[in-house]
């Protein structure tokens, strides 16, 4: 089956979406069945603070491929990251400039974690930038590391796309839930 | 369970006396989406290593990647087939108190192996991340932190939290 595009509107979900009333409110869910190219959370309200992304996610091949996020389904060349990882016998760091993707995280034929906070996202006066934790293991192989990702946008987040960066796309089971964060 | 407003305390441990060597927490319900267990501890007297069991299996099914920086240089190691999990990046729990985040992803499925995220603050030794693989696809009900030698002991005062998150 070729992969297809799950998208996930906030606005639009009946009996899974909740009205804001904690500090920390589940806004968003989903489990694929089938491989799938990307996860799309979109008309997220701009009522929280902050925005956190939990996934567990296996790429859809087997090879090692990084694991990307596009806000407001900006295509363009306006992401720039970095990371800093361990591969369980050496650390490294790297970054990019002018790309069309932020990376949130990695992983290798292994349902890997990634843990995804976007501070002050609806903020308009300034760039967005997210953090992230994430990781795989495979009993032999693994990586874990923090990566963050600078939107060159000053618009406020309300969609967010996860996928590979790889475009391999995200295995059965694979599950992708956001949450918003108040402030006082 | 209604989601909507989550992060859950399911239980929260607060070490009193000198004698407590390892906390579990047990009956964990299936509820939630996601665990975070949340660490603050310290030893009574010298270092040890701090480690986690799941569901209480001795078996060799347990890995882990880890990346640190110990204020000199950077690293990064693995285990395999282990019995336990390493709560440490690197160095070890102490008599100055130590903060440790884990996440466990999708805890109570059963169709896949179960992976983890940690994240420490060390004070004495480093600060790190790791990430670690039960090889089982059981729910996780129980977790048990002990330290790796049975005379030593959690500090009064060591707090061990248990949160639940769930999804929509």
């Amino acid at each position: 089956m070729s992969p297809s595009n799950i998208g996930i509107y906030a606005s639009q979900i009946s009996g899974h979406l909740f009205a804001p009333s904690g500090a920390y409110d589940s806004i968003a869910t989903t489990t694929l069945g089938t491989t799938t190219t990307s996860i799309t959370f979109s008309s997220i309200p701009a009522t929280y603070t902050h925005l956190q992304v939990r996934l567990f996610a296996k790429d859809g091949a087997a090879s090692l491929s990084s694991l990307a996020i596009r806000l407001n389904s900006d295509t363009g060349a306006n992401y720039v990251y970095h990371r800093l990882y361990g591969d369980g016998s050496s650390v490294a760091a790297g970054s990019a400039t002018s790309s069309t993707l932020g990376i949130i995280g990695i992983e290798e034929n292994q349902f890997g974690a990634t843990i995804v906070d976007i501070l002050d996202y609806a903020n308009t006066n300034k760039y967005t930038v997210t953090r992230s934790l994430s990781g795989w293991d495979n009993n032999g192989s693994g990586w874990v590391g923090l990566w963050s990702s600078l939107w060159l946008n000053t618009a406020a987040v309300n969609a967010i796309t996860l996928l590979s960066a790889a475009g391999n796309g995200f295995t059965q089971y694979t599950s992708a839930a956001l949450y918003g964060i108040k402030g006082a | 369970m209604a989601a909507g407003n989550t992060y859950t305390p399911i239980a929260t441990n607060t070490v009193s006396g000198s004698t407590t060597n390892q906390v579990d927490f047990t009956s964990i319900s299936a509820s939630y989406t996601d665990l975070r267990l949340v660490v603050n501890g310290f030893t009574v007297t010298s270092t040890d290593n701090l480690y986690l069991r799941i569901n209480s299996d001795t078996g060799t099914n347990y890995s882990q990647t880890q990346v640190y920086g110990d204020g000199t240089s950077a690293g990064s190691t693995r285990t395999t087939n282990r019995t336990l999990i390493y709560f440490t990046a690197w160095g070890n729990i102490s008599t100055t108190p130590h903060l440790w985040t884990t996440d466990l992803l999708n805890y109570s499925n059963t169709t896949t192996y179960k992976s983890m995220l940690f994240r420490e603050a060390d004070n004495q030794n480093a600060t790190g991340a790791s990430v670690a693989l039960w090889r089982s696809t059981s729910a996780i009900t129980s977790l048990s932190i002990y330290l790796a030698t049975p005379t030593k002991y959690f500090g009064s005062g060591s707090t061990l939290t248990l949160y639940g998150i769930a999804a929509a």
